[in-house]
């Protein structure tokens, strides 16, 4: 950059500016300037993370402090230690991650094979069905949350989980099945046919050529049904009323209600939920771009 | 063993087995989105409410009439078309900004790719709750930071309902722009590097090159986005009741979605939010099919 200006001045000394050179500089200039623009966003997008990880290190006498340092002064691990030790918190762990398998599985299995038929077969009432999947997804949270929760305080099914893992997978589910139905459209027939010819069966077809191919779309089924379920508060808020069945959101909103004391246990809390998620997400980020974008052009 | 299915797929058409591979999807949507929704047609011409949960009875469109004389319905309708439209607005330019700059030869672009992503995977729940720790008025990180580096005064936040709503929608933004800069980035890939170079020996300014070839290529990529975009921002309970802690100050901070939540779950009219969830239902339903007939008519010019 320095060396470029100094040529560049040189040039002009000895009145030869030549016009690729300034556009050479003027798009380094530019490239510069980009940068620092990516680097003030990323700083936006680190610091309410930064700021959660900050309080989680405060000592529990100074947790309303207005300090803005990052690491604050005599940093400790005592709301850390707190959280396991002193709350439920384990607990609404593991409940957490029941539903959330739970949901994972069965979304990935139910839309597998629902994409399937919809991307390979003709059949009746197809056209309308993919519509219908696309409609419910202009539902208002309310429009099923409301009679579904009427139904289970009738069915007395209230405080149960099968509730709460219906109600979660039906939530997942259409945008799923839209989505592999997508990605197998992009996976040529003929593939299946060479398979048929050498003796396989319709549904080994399925299982073995075509499902192998299809592990990106499955892989992004598998993440937003996890996503779905593994935080969520608007339905578990009203499903899941006894304290011994809570997940991990409703600890957390139960602490950050009082946050005057319990904000150290909040913000370490919030670290380690999102852990898990933003793993999974990172991890599985390089196929999220080509499942994502493949799914909605063809779909 | 490995080559035989659980069942012979062979004796049977392949109309039967495309059936067979819908059923359990089919059962699950039927028990939870089907029932459920025809239960909700019915409970929005009942009067059922926690008062009359047992002995309740049909009293045909006198819910939706409320839902229409109540004044309420009009502000929030219209906070909830704000909220939408610069929710979106800000995703999709900064979304698709990032994406340009991130679709150069940069160093770091991985790292900082991932970076961007972030918002996008941490629970919803937490961004809201974290970010409305942040707006606190005394201790919340957003006031020390403007009160330490522009020497302004303490913003109330929370306090205020113009404020409040302001704070909902810049949480939203925040979470919401790695999504579009996806999206933008995949599309982005598979634009051909020649038409950048033919613009290039044409004498195009990156601004010209943006609106005659990246803008036209990303659109059929981004509409579907946008739409999906649209209709989830609409229809998004947890930001604004979290942040704004279920419509504080006053119920001033609502949009429909929270609105008929709180009818429901906290206020016990059954019948009146089942029948708002079937008028916002019905202005999602009419927004899209208006939206995507445009889109579709206006794709057919190019």
């Amino acid at each position: 950059m320095k060396s470029e200006v100094k040529r560049l001045a040189l040039n002009g000394v000895k009145g030869q500016k030549s016009k690729s050179q300034i556009v050479n500089l003027k798009s380094k200039i530019s490239n510069l300037i980009l940068y620092f623009l990516l680097l003030g966003f990323t700083l936006v997008v680190l610091y309410p993370i930064i700021n959660v990880f900050s309080i989680s290190l405060r000592p529990s006498d100074r947790l309303l402090s207005t300090s803005l340092r990052v690491i604050p002064a005599d940093a400790s691990f005592h709301s850390y230690k707190v959280l396991f030790t002193q709350t439920p918190f384990i607990h609404w762990f593991f409940n957490s991650v029941i539903i959330a398998v739970v949901v994972t599985l069965t979304g990935v299995a139910l839309a597998s094979t629902a994409g399937y038929a919809f991307s390979r077969f003709d059949f009746y009432g197809k056209k309308s069905a993919m519509v219908g999947l696309l409609v419910t997804q202009m539902f208002p949270p309310t429009m099923l949350l409301l009679p579904m929760y009427i139904m289970l305080l009738k069915l007395h099914l209230i405080n149960s989980y099968l509730g709460i893992i219906v109600i979660y997978t039906s939530t997942a589910l259409p945008f799923c099945v839209w989505q592999m139905k997508g990605y197998y459209d992009t996976i040529p027939f003929s593939l299946e046919e060479a398979a048929r010819i050498d003796g396989s069966t319709r549904w080994g077809a399925f299982t073995k050529v075509v499902l192998p191919l299809a592990a990106p779309a499955l892989v992004i089924t598998a993440l937003f049904s996890f996503m779905t379920a593994w935080a969520e508060y608007v339905v578990a808020a009203q499903v899941l009323q006894d304290t011994s069945l809570f997940t991990l959101p409703l600890g957390l909103k139960q602490f950050e209600s009082s946050m005057s004391t319990e904000w150290g246990l909040y913000a370490a809390g919030s670290l380690i939920i999102s852990i898990p998620a933003v793993a999974l997400f990172l991890f599985l980020s390089r196929w999220l771009i080509s499942g994502l974008t493949l799914g909605s052009v063809k779909g | 063993m490995s080559s035989r299915a659980f069942f012979d797929t062979e004796r049977i058409s392949p109309n039967t087995f495309a059936y067979i591979l819908m059923v359990p999807a089919a059962l699950v949507m039927f028990g939870v989105v089907i029932y459920p929704f025809f239960y909700n047609v019915l409970l929005s011409f009942s009067n059922m409410s926690l008062r009359h949960f047992k002995d309740w009875h049909i009293i045909g469109f006198r819910q939706y009439g409320e839902v229409f004389s109540e004044k309420i319905f009009y502000s929030v309708f219209f906070k909830t078309l704000v909220w939408t439209f610069v929710n979106i607005f800000f995703h999709v330019t900064i979304g698709v900004a990032l994406a340009i700059i991130l679709n150069r030869k940069l160093f770091g672009k991985g790292a900082i790719r991932t970076l961007l992503i972030l918002p996008w995977a941490i629970p919803q729940v937490i961004v809201a709750l974290t970010w409305r720790s942040m707006f606190n008025y005394e201790y919340g990180a957003i006031n020390l930071f403007i009160a330490q580096y522009f020497h302004m005064t303490p913003i109330q936040w929370l306090g205020k309902p113009l404020e409040a709503f302001s704070a909902c929608i810049i949480t939203n933004i925040w979470l919401g722009f790695p999504f579009m800069m996806t999206i933008a980035l995949g599309g982005l890939q598979s634009i051909p590097r020649e038409l950048y170079e033919a613009a290039d020996i044409d004498g195009a300014t990156g601004w010209q090159k943006f609106w005659t070839v990246t803008a036209p290529l990303l659109r059929p990529v981004m509409i579907p986005a946008i739409t999906l975009g649209i209709i989830w921002t609409f229809n998004n309970v947890n930001i604004i009741w979290l942040v704004s802690n279920g419509g504080e100050p006053s119920d001033q901070t609502h949009i429909l979605v929270s609105y008929v939540y709180k009818a429901a779950f906290n206020l016990y009219r059954y019948g009146y939010a089942a029948a708002l969830s079937m008028v916002i239902f019905a202005i999602l339903l009419i927004f899209s099919l208006f939206f995507l007939n445009r889109t579709r008519a206006s794709e057919a010019a190019y």
